[in-house]
């Protein structure tokens, strides 16, 4: 297996005016290819920010930060990663089959290449029959759906997620959770997944990386051992709740330091 | 029933029996209609005790109307019960649209028609009482001539108002409108990736759009000469700057989680400016395509008060004015207003079909 | 600081362009005033200098224009029919009366639309179309027969009744922005706090003073920026018809009919900075307003 992404002493520090907030310090992480890998924490630990320079969408201000051997920058350029807002973002002057293709658009594929792939997304997310639809015509599940699709359609091996389902409600999010494990299973990608719901970090994960707020940082690494087959009943197993139980403490770790200051 | 209902029902019904007493001491035969309208007026307050559809109320304010218009010159001088007819059948009118738009579906536009009724009624109510006032009344011509008059002026002078309509329409403002249009979007896109020229032109923009340059027209017309080009210069002028300041602000309108998207994709400045900045522009630009409609008439117009050959619309307004030859003038304007709402209604349809995707347009 | 620094450079080049746009359009000229003269070999710094002085250029100088204003405002004496400042203010007069007016007429008329179901119905739609045909060109005519009924029917004497008539237009082109927008502002307060004020049973007149009235402000405020810019547009258009003699439009005029370029550029520049002050004027009143509703300092 070789690495994916491999954060060394990472730092980001971002000038405000009201002085500097230390977004992520010291971050050590390596994330292998297939691995489902979770970031969990308060808000202002920096989880997103970690995701966005993976993406390229931030500088690091410290530290050495590697996607497939390459920086961030090049990885970006090359079209490595596929990456999913906590909003759809479809744009609303475009049928489904048409945000789903922008990617292929502007990376230059060719229309019958366009097809072939829109079609073999929009089967994998369960979106077939509403090619034609515009994104105000759907409902909030299958607009984060389509941006799902937008996301695999050009076939990166990484898949970044930003809060996907944080505006859903709990009985869609738990469909599409289990969806996106089948998705995962199917594809192979690797994907790196920010929450704020522990049982999500845990149902999905094989790597959950706990992290703190004031400066961000990781402050737990828990290597999930359940079983890659996962029924949603799952949740009620012991094995579970003690994976559950971790990862509640490694928060709780990082709130009391919080506290202390 | 509501009070202002009640209120209006009374006096409509109360109105219609006074001057239908009034009217008596005229010969029966004379303005027969009239006193037929007084009469069902009259019995419209067994309202009181049956209940009216409102459609009752919508028939008298017709016949009302078609009577006070047939009965205009038939009493010499205009009796008293004649204008009580009118003030009732305008009262009908009212009750009839406050009872209708009581009945419609409040917050819907349309309501199969019923919606679009109402304007409707409230526009033939004071053509209506144009009409009456101005010839029972006998106002001079020169203050106000009677919608009728201008209809027969507009139908006697087709080829004098079409040449002016294309002197001043075809030509300056559709010529001026185009480039001025045009040049405040290419200067936007121009400046797009300049932040300092951004910040150096956009106060400018919005500072001139609150100053009079109309009054550029003078200067146009010595550089330009009197014909069309100068008016045009003027349209161009005026319409630059709201097309600058509305497609600047509409290239930023894409949110920023758009930009990265694009941003992930590793996609180019034109990618971005093609696939999701002009697209989000949309609304925007429509909004200055849509102002800039009107200000270029305006402009176009004013503009011929300084100087024309001797056509255009702005130039026959301003002579037959000091001709006072009064009824040109109205079927002038009549021109200008019907030019100016298909203008707007020809942007307002190009931007229903392109930026239909708006929560604006689409009605969300 | 550094938001001020690209528009003083913006505006430094829009000077430098003035300057150089004059030596071409008044070359010809130049040209043909040394040519009558007999004048040849003229240095280029000389012809620079003359194409920037002539008395009646096709494109005046900024120094010229400012010299003529500065003349104009400050050293003429201000009840004199030559002064700007005498015109501005004959225009001022006639805008603020047509605003004040206009403005009163629009908020009414919103009260009553926002009231009454009928009235929206009935005059919305008109109110809408009416801002799309260009009622400007009616000027002319209200000005005349304004004036002739005022005079004539009336008996007013003449200049009450011209300021009357300019005022007319310039409370129209004011009307329908401050009507529009103030329905837009008395309708914007969201459906859960007029539901809150339904709760208290709050009666119409408190839910409008405590409620609609606080909420329209910015609306008010917004198209009373764009009202007053438009009455002085319409004062001036008003201005311009036979008779006029006092007022900008009046200048304009006349500097057309004489060539006058030099003064036309002034009384324009004059327009102007009556306009950038009438709405600077409105933009004051707004903060004062914010203030006492104890909105944040921006």
């Amino acid at each position: 297996m070789s690495a994916v992404v491999s954060a060394q002493n990472l730092g980001l520090t971002f000038r405000t005016n009201d002085g500097d907030v230390v977004a992520l310090s010291d971050v050590n992480l390596t994330i292998e290819k297939g691995e489902f890998v979770s970031f969990i924490g308060p808000s202002g630990c920096g989880k997103t920010t970690f995701l966005r320079t993976i993406a390229d969408l931030e500088q690091p201000t410290s530290g050495t930060l590697d996607i497939n051997g390459q920086t961030p920058e090049q990885a970006r350029k090359a079209r490595a990663y596929g990456y999913v807002f906590q909003a759809p973002a479809l744009y609303p002057w475009r049928t489904i089959e048409k945000n789903v293709a922008l990617p292929l658009e502007i990376m230059g594929y060719t229309s019958a290449q366009q097809a072939e792939r829109v079609k073999r997304t929009m089967d994998l997310v369960n979106l077939a029959g509403f090619e034609k639809k515009y994104p105000w015509q759907l409902s909030g599940g299958m607009q984060q759906r389509a941006s799902i699709a937008r996301a695999l359609a050009f076939d990166a091996d990484l898949l970044l997620m930003d809060e996907p389902f944080g505006a859903l409600d709990e009985i869609v999010r738990d469909h599409l959770n289990s969806e996106l494990l089948k998705l995962w299973e199917r594809t192979q990608k690797t994907i790196c997944f920010v929450t704020h719901s522990i049982p999500e970090a845990v149902y999905l994960s094989t790597k959950i990386v706990v992290m703190s707020p004031r400066p961000g940082r990781v402050t737990d690494i828990i290597e999930s051992d359940l079983p890659r087959a996962r029924p949603l009943d799952i949740r009620e197993s012991p094995e579970f709740l003690a994976i559950a139980a971790r990862v509640r403490d490694g928060l709780r770790a990082g709130h009391s330091y919080e506290e202390a200051v | 029933m509501s009070q202002l209902q009640f209120f209006l029902a009374l006096v409509a019904g109360g109105l219609c029996a006074a001057a239908l007493a009034l009217s008596l001491v005229t010969p029966f035969e004379q303005g027969l209609l009239l006193k037929a309208f007084l009469a069902l007026g009259f019995l419209s307050l067994i309202r009181f005790f049956v209940p009216l559809g409102l459609w009752a109320d919508g028939a008298f304010a017709v016949l009302g109307a078609v009577a006070v218009l047939t009965a205009i010159g038939v009493f010499a001088p205009t009796p008293a019960f004649f204008w009580m007819a009118l003030i009732a059948a305008w009262l009908f009118a009212w009750l009839f649209v406050e009872r209708l738009s009581k009945a419609l579906a409040p917050g819907l536009a349309d309501n199969a028609g019923l919606g679009l009724l109402i304007p409707i009624v409230f526009g033939v109510t004071i053509l209506v009482a144009w009409e009456a006032i101005t010839r029972a009344g006998n106002v001079p011509q020169v203050i106000l001539p009677p919608p009728s008059m201008i209809w027969a002026r507009i139908t006697a002078s087709v080829p004098t108002l079409l040449a002016d309509f294309q002197q001043t329409f075809l030509k300056a403002v559709l010529i001026g409108y185009a480039l001025g249009c045009g040049l405040g979007f290419v200067v936007a896109i121009l400046i797009d990736r300049s932040p300092f020229l951004k910040s150096g032109l956009l106060p400018l923009g919005n500072f001139v759009s609150a100053l009079p340059i109309v009054g550029v027209a003078p200067i146009m017309v010595m550089w330009f000469g009197f014909d069309w080009p100068s008016k045009a210069a003027v349209v161009v002028i005026m319409t630059f700057f709201p097309m600058l300041v509305n497609t600047v602000a509409g290239l930023n309108a894409s949110s920023a989680i758009e930009r990265d998207l694009m941003r992930t994709y590793a996609a180019g400045y034109w990618q971005t400016l093609m696939k999701l900045r002009l697209p989000a522009a949309g609304p925007f630009i429509f909004n200055a395509l849509k102002i800039n409609s009107t200000l270029a008439l305006i402009g176009a117009i004013v503009a011929e008060f300084f100087g024309t050959p001797i056509v255009g619309m702005g130039f026959r307004i301003s002579t037959e004015v000091g001709r006072m030859n009064v009824d040109m003038v109205w079927a002038e304007i009549a021109v200008a207003a019907v030019a100016g709402s298909v203008f707007y209604g020809v942007i307002v349809l190009i931007e229903r079909g392109v930026t239909f995707w708006h929560p604006s347009v689409r009605g969300a | 600081m550094t938001r001020t620094l690209p528009l003083i450079i913006v505006l430094i080049a829009i000077v430098a362009i003035w300057y150089a746009a004059a030596i071409g359009l008044n070359a010809q000229w130049q040209n043909d005033v040394y040519r009558r003269g007999d004048v040849t070999n003229v240095p280029a710094t000389q012809f620079v200098l003359d194409t920037w002085n002539q008395e009646k250029p096709v494109l005046p100088t900024a120094h010229q224009v400012f010299g003529e204003l500065f003349k104009l405002t400050v050293l003429t004496d201000p009840t004199k029919p030559r002064s700007l400042v005498f015109h501005a203010w004959v225009t001022f007069s006639a805008t603020a009366l047509g605003f004040v007016m206009g403005s009163v007429l629009g908020i009414g008329l919103a009260v009553l639309i926002v009231h009454n179901e009928a009235m929206n119905r009935s005059l919305m739609p008109w109110i809408v179309a009416s801002q799309t045909i260009p009622i400007l060109a009616l000027a002319p005519l209200i000005v005349v027969i304004g004036f002739n009924i005022f005079t004539g029917t009336f008996g007013i004497p003449t200049d009450p009744a011209r300021l009357m008539s300019k005022a007319i237009i310039s409370a129209y082109l004011s009307f329908f922005p401050v009507a529009v927008g103030m329905v837009k502002g008395l309708r914007s307060p969201e459906a859960i706090q007029l539901d809150l004020m339904h709760t208290y049973n709050a009666t119409p007149n408190q839910t409008f003073w405590k409620l609609r009235w606080p909420a329209s402000m910015p609306f008010l405020f917004a198209s009373l920026k764009v009202g007053v810019a438009a009455s002085l547009v319409g004062a001036i258009v008003g201005e311009l018809p036979t008779g006029a003699v006092a007022g900008l439009g009046a200048r304009l005029l006349a500097g057309s009919y004489y060539s006058q370029t030099i003064q036309i550029w002034a009384a324009l520049f004059a327009a102007s900075i009556l306009a950038a002050l009438l709405v600077i004027a409105v933009g004051v009143v707004e903060k004062l307003v914010n203030r006492s509703m104890g909105a944040r300092p921006a």
